[in-house]
């Protein structure tokens, strides 16, 4: 937080093949990524099925090496996974066995220090996932079993898990796919207030514009085979930003401009339907 | 009677049917008790050699308690350990699913050799019928993880040990109570063949002699008993089951 003007997450001509068969055919998963993302930007990709942005997810956390070029976050290079970062998916995969409160406490069982001070400190931590909790609306669920929470509820709760270590980066992977779309506007507040109370760095991969405008201070999209950042789109709408300003002309018209992008992306790859493109804007 | 009760009776009700019908055709058509004993004649024969029954049926269920537990030691760490390693499933897996085609009654000849009429053979034929369903159960739990969640964990720093401690094991569990069900009647059956040819004690003994010696009565109260045994077990099974992975039942507890 010292200073807001510098990178946070820099790659720099970073490129990754799966494996040596690929690498010789020199089929890349993704390809020559250069990216800047300011200390406490909210940054979004979006892009066709398929066209990396998992791979890029990986990464940035440090769970894959790339074939070339270099990955700095916080400045240090990334050299294995990185515990400054959480992480949450589609799917909440919460364990059926323990609580809400026991499945958000789970990477503090994990994650240094507070791992060997779990026993001592229980009790502060527990205070810590009950006002997480609280905050995405959630009180008085922590000791309901997943199974007994709506998929809004359960995703509510893997978002939880993935800040309770209080990560400086989050990553998310399509978090609101599976849910119907007024528990998704109402998730993509809870999102926007837990990143404007603690600017954290957040990195959301969506296959929805509207969702990658509401919240993003930058898009970017990203093409199939190769996947590479073709568009970066800053967001210069106002913030705070209410659910609102989706229906503002203004609103409207980033969101064309990017449909507009993804459309072109998917024309060069040679399959398009048109009905696809709109699926895939929405 | 509402259709919870009917269904909870349903297996008694089944089982009181099958003994009138079956006692009505033995009187009705006069079956001879060589042949085939009414279940009157089975039940006054158990009643008869109650003490006899008693002492190998015990016998037939510590032994095959003591194979069975062992096949529980042995199937819990070697599916830990395919399970947990991609190289040791790899190289394990097609030699274990070779072994199990053996038919484990043609062991017993060669423990014999080994080891000798008595617990010996009963003991090793009904660990080596059993700890096979253990071991591929444990085994499946621990390799079916949702690659999301092991990124959740790996970039927190977990160590594999710690995936398999905090996620593999648990979610093990179902998948093991359910194979300690298949297994422990199977370890009945492999301590009952054992001791058919190769022990002077046991219900699997007793069936041989009763059967030699004409005993029908008492041959079928043998086996009476060891399917009443292995079902307790069973039941006591699926009781600790229900109570301890509640969570993977959740479906038929709402319904």
């Amino acid at each position: 937080m010292s200073d807001p003007t510098r990178n946070f997450v820099d790659f720099s001509n970073v490129w990754l093949a799966y494996n040596d068969e690929l690498l010789a055919n020199n089929q890349y998963a993704v390809e020559d990524i250069n990216l800047q993302v300011k200390q406490g930007e909210f940054i979004a990709i979006v892009g066709p099925s398929g066209c990396g942005k998992s791979t890029f997810m990986k990464l940035t956390t440090g769970l894959r090496k790339p074939t070339k070029g270099t990955i700095h976050v916080d400045s240090q290079p990334v050299t294995g996974p990185l515990k400054i970062s959480g992480m949450a998916f589609q799917a909440p995969s919460l364990l059926p066995w323990r609580s809400t409160l026991d499945n958000v406490l789970l990477p503090l069982e994990i994650v240094e220090p507070h791992r060997s001070q779990f026993k001592a400190r229980r009790d502060e931590y527990v205070q810590r996932a009950l006002s997480l909790l609280k905050s995405v609306g959630l009180e008085g669920y922590a000791d309901q079993y997943p199974w007994q929470l709506s998929g809004g509820m359960q995703q509510r709760a893997s978002i939880c898990r993935a800040l309770i270590h209080e990560p400086k980066m989050l990553l998310l992977d399509e978090p609101f796919g599976a849910l119907d779309a007024f528990t998704r506007e109402e998730l993509w507040c809870i999102l926007r207030d837990l990143w404007t109370e603690q600017k954290f760095n957040v990195i959301l991969v969506t296959h929805d514009l509207r969702e990658s405008v509401f919240l993003a201070d930058t898009v970017y999209v990203m093409s199939k085979s190769p996947g590479r950042f073709v568009v970066k789109r800053e967001i210069d709408l106002p913030r705070p930003r209410d659910l609102e300003i989706t229906y503002t002309p203004e609103f409207t018209e980033i969101v064309h401009e990017l449909r507009g992008h993804i459309g072109a992306i998917r024309k060069q790859s040679g399959s398009t339907t048109t009905a696809s493109v709109a699926s895939i804007a929405q | 009677m509402n259709q919870k009760t009917i269904e909870r009776w349903s297996p008694w009700f089944l089982l009181v049917a099958s003994i009138v019908i079956w006692q009505v055709i033995c009187s009705a058509f006069n079956v001879s008790e060589f042949i085939f004993p009414s279940p009157l004649r089975i039940w006054n024969q158990l009643v008869e050699f109650r003490a006899t029954i008693a002492a190998h049926a015990w016998r037939t269920y510590w032994v095959t308690m003591t194979g069975f537990g062992l096949a529980i030691v042995v199937g819990v760490l070697l599916g830990f350990v395919i399970g947990s390693s991609r190289i040791a499933y790899a190289a394990v897996y097609p030699l274990m699913t070779a072994f199990n085609a053996l038919p484990k009654a043609a062991f017993v000849p060669i423990l014999v050799v080994w080891f000798g009429i008595g617990i010996g053979p009963a003991i090793l034929t009904s660990f080596l019928i059993s700890f096979f369903p253990i071991m591929v159960n444990i085994a499946t739990g621990l390799a079916t993880l949702e690659p999301e969640l092991e990124d959740v964990l790996r970039v927190l720093g977990a160590k594999r040990w710690d995936v398999l401690i905090k996620v593999g094991l648990p979610r093990s569990m179902p998948y093991f109570y359910g194979s300690l069900k298949v297994a422990i009647t199977l370890a009945f059956v492999g301590t009952t063949v054992s001791e058919m040819t190769a022990a002077n004690e046991g219900i699997g003994y007793l069936l041989i002699s009763a059967g030699s010696a004409m005993q029908m009565g008492l041959a079928f109260g043998g086996l009476v008993v060891v399917g009443a045994m292995a079902m307790i077990m069973y039941e006591l099974f699926n009781y600790i089951e229900l109570h301890t992975t509640a969570w993977a039942h959740r479906g038929s507890q709402n319904n």
